[in-house]
């Protein structure tokens, strides 16, 4: 295995990264983890079990910290948000410009990316979890599926209940009134699907969505949210390798940057 | 006003407290002028003349205080006519002002949570909550806050103003003096003038009768004359930003424009604006920047987040970004040239016609966009305001237009400029730190 020579650290409200990559960019090492309570010592924890570079002393490598905990890694770390990370990390792997979707646990993203891979405009869900992972999470939950189940459940109806809430507790309690009245679980998980999909679209057009279009965050495994984004924004999605490391892999990409500047 | 009153008046106010608020502006120019008595790295320190604010403010709201004594009080919307009742001698109260002081001391949110549970809804504007929260609870930062005579409403900045006057109307049992100002999609038209001079005309025999006095044409004119002056100075005060590096950012001039809100057509609030101006004028020839190290310039559009201000300036100012223009501080600036203290009427009809939340969104992004070049702004933060939704209309556009066609970024932040429960610091900060990063890029 090539030495880690930058690492990037994604703390994220539901999922905690962590990457190392090799001086050519290349993804050599990495970690995932729920986000735990303790997310100091969850970081210190993790990057010490990095091979090969420092152990319990910390990283002598340079490391950059991105996402809602980036502010509890040691003073001497870089700061950087998700969305610059999520962006450098995405550009380098499908190497193109375009709109990048990033649906993570607590909020999502619309990313436009030049040509050079920079950022030009952002766009985010606001203060609640409509249009986030979460949403999915609470109502599959509500359903006793797994994430994944749900979707597969909703791409294998063909027909779609309307639903109109995009609102987390409301959507569960709609989505329990179907229930009674009798709907499939399919179909209901189908206007679930929906109803996500167009909040995100919508953020998308309000940030001036450019093709092609691209995913990163834990969001994109899920084939049906993904199917029905396609749909509502009439272009296809490309995914790079590993969406959900994306945050963390922009951010080592910047700390190797940083270390060659 | 008795003569045991007009005594007692003047004791308490002209005397006694006067000499206090002297005192205290003393210790605060002894306390800046002290070596090290300035702490932020990044922001550099106040300019001497803050004292003098902090005294207007404390001045104004004695006198509200002492009131009672004989003089009538009127309650105003921001952007009301306010020259005649300034040469009838009215007290003017402005309850946004109040409002924004509430936010600023942390207890907006207890007072809207109080009118809340009087059954107003949440999706009010957080300036009307706060106000009526504080009318209802009595409570307020400044010692006591006088009950209206009169109520003047001008509908030039919202249609909230109007039910929120009427609720207070209703409370306080008082006339209300409705100035309604027909929204300007172009430009203003004869009819609009004298529409709304014919009511101006009104609202003078209501206030002259509350008052019990005739109002004297040239205590008018002097006080438009006042009024113009302020503004004028207002105004180059304001372009100072201009200057590279910004000797004053906007987030100073939401608290130095106390007094061309609330004490417009005095004397005193010209004094001090002279004062201000000199001071920033020697800060540019200095290249004194109000940010230790400028890099990059950003405009801000709406209301301040009154709850935040500290906090946002701090956040930019350590990552070198001075604020040096908004569009909200501009807006009592930027008419001054339409003030005729010779034709004090019809000025003040055509003046109070066009602010810009009376005034189309093509107009907004006209200024914003006037407002980048003249004062080079690399970007825009445009507080996208949960409770005013006139000044928030059409953001996502401008937003676009801003970048599209003059390569300037801007921000869309979500906030609300007095209700701290729809502010997530976390949120903010993260949009806030993306958006600098793409502007460092
Ligand atoms: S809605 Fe806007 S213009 Fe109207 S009172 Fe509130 S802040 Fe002022």
């Amino acid at each position: 295995m090539s030495t880690v020579v930058a690492i990037g650290a994604d703390a994220g409200s539901t999922t905690t990264k962590l990457v190392g990559i090799s001086h050519d960019g290349v993804i050599v090492w990495e970690t995932i983890e729920p986000t735990e309570p303790r997310m100091r010592e969850q970081l210190e924890r993790l990057l010490a079990t990095i091979p090969g570079s420092g152990g319990s002393a910390g990283p002598t490598v340079p490391v950059v910290a991105t996402g809602y905990g980036r502010n509890l890694v040691d003073t001497k770390h870089r700061r950087v948000t998700e969305i610059t990370c999520h962006a450098t990390g995405v550009y380098r792997s499908i190497r193109s410009s375009g709109t990048l979707i990033d649906i993570g646990g607590q909020d999502s993203k619309v990313i436009v990316i030049d040509a050079a891979g920079g950022v030009v405009n952002f766009a985010m869900n606001d203060k609640c979890a409509a249009g986030t992972g979460r949403f999915l999470e609470v109502v599959a939950a509500r359903m006793r599926e797994s994430v994944q189940d749900f979707a597969a459940l909703a791409l294998s109806s063909p027909e779609e209940v309307a639903i109109s809430n995009t609102c987390t507790v409301f959507a569960e309690s709609e989505m329990v009134s179907l229930l009674a009245q009798g709907h499939a679980i399919e179909s209901i998980s189908r206007g679930l699907h929906r109803a996500l999909a167009r909040r995100v679209a919508s953020l998308a057009r309000s940030a001036g969505a450019v093709a092609p279009l691209m995913m990163s965050g834990g969001g994109a495994h899920n084939v049906a949210l993904r199917a029905l984004l396609e749909n509502e924004l009439g272009a296809a999605i490309r995914l790079p390798a590993k969406p959900q490391l994306m945050g963390a892999y922009g951010a080592a990409l910047l700390a190797l940057r940083r270390a060659a500047a | 006003m008795s003569l045991a009153n007009q005594l007692r008046y003047h004791l308490n106010v002209s005397i006694v407290g006067n000499s206090v608020l002297r005192l205290q502006r003393w210790q605060g120019e002894w306390q800046m002028s002290r070596p090290g008595s300035w702490q932020n790295a990044h922001i550099a320190p106040p300019v001497a003349v803050a004292p003098r604010l902090k005294e207007l403010i404390s001045r104004h709201y004695l006198k509200g205080q002492y009131a009672h004594l004989g003089r009538k009080v009127a309650w105003v919307t921001s952007g009301a006519p306010v020259e005649f009742l300034v040469a009838l001698g009215y007290f003017v109260l402005y309850p946004e002002n109040h409002a924004a002081v509430c936010g600023i001391r942390r207890m907006s949110e207890s007072l809207c949570t109080a009118a809340e549970d009087a059954g107003y809804s949440p999706d009010l504007c957080s300036y009307a909550r706060t106000d009526i929260g504080s009318v209802l609870t009595g409570k307020t930062p400044v010692g006591k806050v006088p009950r209206p005579d009169v109520l003047v409403c001008c509908t030039n900045i919202c249609q909230t103003v109007l039910f929120w006057y009427r609720v207070l109307a209703h409370h306080f049992n008082v006339p209300l003096i409705v100035i309604d100002t027909p929204f300007l999609y172009t430009e203003a038209t004869e009819r609009a003038v004298a529409y709304v001079k014919a009511q101006l005309e009104d609202a003078v025999i209501v206030a002259e009768r509350v008052a019990g006095r005739s109002l004297g044409f040239d205590k008018l004119k002097q006080a438009t004359r006042y009024s113009r002056q302020a503004c004028e100075l207002w105004m180059k005060i304001m372009e100072c930003g201009q200057h590279r590096p910004a000797p004053i950012t906007a987030f100073d001039e939401f608290f130095h424009m106390a007094p061309i809100v609330e004490m417009r057509g005095e004397a005193f609030t010209v004094d001090y604006y002279a004062a201000l101006l000199a001071e920033l004028e020697q800060r540019k020839a200095n290249n004194i920047g109000a940010v230790t190290v400028e890099s990059k310039r950003l405009l801000w559009d709406n209301l301040p987040v009154w709850h935040r201000v500290r906090w946002l300036s701090e956040m930019l100012a350590e990552r070198q970004v001075a604020l040096v223009a908004s569009t909200y501080t501009n807006a009592w600036g930027e008419l001054a040239h339409l003030v005729d203290p010779e034709r004090p009427m019809e000025s003040a009809a055509t003046v109070y016609l066009h602010p810009i939340l009376n005034r189309g969104t093509g107009h907004k992004l006209k200024t914003m966009r006037r407002m980048v070049d003249d004062y080079q702004a690399d970007g825009v933060i445009l507080h996208s305001d949960r409770s005013c939704k006139p000044y928030s209309i059409g953001q996502i556009g401008q937003r676009n237009r801003l970048a599209d066609e003059l390569g300037a970024p801007a921000l869309l932040l979500e906030a609300d400029h007095n209700d701290p429960r729809a502010f997530s610091n976390e949120q903010v900060a993260t949009r806030l730190s993306a958006f600098l990063e793409l502007l460092e890029k």
